[in-house]
């Protein structure tokens, strides 16, 4: 059985990005990001501007990944929560739901025990969040209703015409 | 596992390059990173060891173009070929939507292509995927060498099935491109198919 694809619509986005916008703001975080555990970037917000997010996403789904193997290895199933300190700023990664990473990246304008409170609200909020566009994804499946039935064996050849 | 991103009209894959250790995973990527216009690539992300061994995994973001108004993007991953750091392999081989199988064409490799491709099978296997309908292609590397056996053998050895295949030689670029299409078509047909 292949995996599922993940289908993130306008409206499911909108939701997420209110979740992290407040964060950000309650959290007195620099930046805020929502990372797929297989490395996509799915959402972001904050003052964090030129960071490579792309790179950001894919290390942090591959710190996940190891630790995860780090965890299978001692009888745990996951380590969900890491906290990396740094000289100037701080990085607080949090697994959610086994499936989302919500990465939060602070300064000494927060503190460790802010972010950990408000992470916490927030990933109960995106806990359901994508619990529902996986519900939804899969009720699109069921109908062989998804959204890629529509290109073409042509679409895919013009993709490399030139 | 593919992403499909309505709100940034995006699809982004997940491609995997496999292989013995030294085969040319790395060389593949780098090649790729070297010639692509840098309005469609990221930064290309090596986590190797000091003697340039990949450690982890190296990983390059690029964008192909669009697709009736979605940009699709891929993200290239090696995983490291020496035969003691499956545990990461497995980790890397997570969510993939394509596979490129670099075979080491030289006749000393082929015990450790034959190795593994099983490797990868299992590997596979173990997350409910089997290679079979995984789209994956088969990249004979290293064809210049003096020491390449003839490339029927290695056909019958690596490719009974009669994946698309290609020969190269990754530090001239020779195959690359074309091994990079054919995994790309493959995924994107697989995905109109899971689709459809």
């Amino acid at each position: 059985m292949r995996d599922r694809q993940l289908v993130m619509y306008d409206e499911d986005f909108r939701l997420i990005e209110a979740v992290v916008g407040r964060l950000v703001r309650d959290a007195n975080a620099k930046g805020v990001f929502v990372v797929d555990r297989n490395g996509q970037l799915i959402a972001e917000a904050g003052e964090l501007r030129g960071i490579d997010t792309t790179s950001l996403a894919s290390l942090t789904a591959g710190c996940i990944a190891a630790t995860g193997g780090l965890a299978k290895l001692v009888g745990e199933e996951d380590f969900p929560v890491h906290f990396h300190q740094g000289q100037r700023d701080n990085l607080h990664i949090t697994l959610v739901s086994s499936r989302i990473i919500l990465v939060v990246i602070f300064d000494d304008r927060s503190s460790l025990g802010l972010v950990r409170l408000r992470v916490k609200k927030a990933g109960a909020e995106l806990a359901k969040v994508f619990e529902e566009i996986q519900k939804k994804t899969e009720q699109e499946g069921a109908r062989g209703g998804t959204p890629f039935a529509e290109i073409t064996d042509d679409d895919i050849d013009n993709l490399f015409s030139v | 596992m593919s992403f499909i991103n309505y709100s940034s009209r995006e699809i982004n894959c997940k491609i995997v390059y496999y292989g013995p250790g030294l085969c040319g995973k790395t060389t593949n990527l780098q090649w790729i990173y070297s010639k692509t216009n840098p309005d469609l690539k990221g930064k290309m992300i090596s986590l190797a060891t000091e003697t340039e061994r990949t450690l982890f995994f190296d990983f390059l973001p690029l964008a192909l173009g669009e697709i009736r108004g979605f940009k699709t993007r891929f993200h290239l991953y090696t995983v490291p070929g020496q035969v003691f750091y499956d545990a990461s392999r497995k980790l890397i081989l997570k969510g993939v939507d394509g596979v490129v199988f670099v075979a080491d064409s030289q006749i000393e490799r082929m015990e450790a292509n034959v190795e593994s491709l099983e490797n990868l099978r299992l590997n596979l296997a173990e997350q409910g995927h089997s290679i079979d309908e995984t789209p994956c292609v088969i990249q004979y590397n290293k064809r210049d060498l003096p020491n390449a056996a003839p490339l029927h053998e290695m056909k019958k050895l690596l490719n009974p099935g009669g994946l698309p295949d290609f020969e190269a030689c990754a530090t001239d670029g020779k195959g690359v491109f074309e091994t990079l299409k054919a995994v790309a078509r493959s995924v994107l047909r697989d995905l109109k198919q899971m689709s459809g």
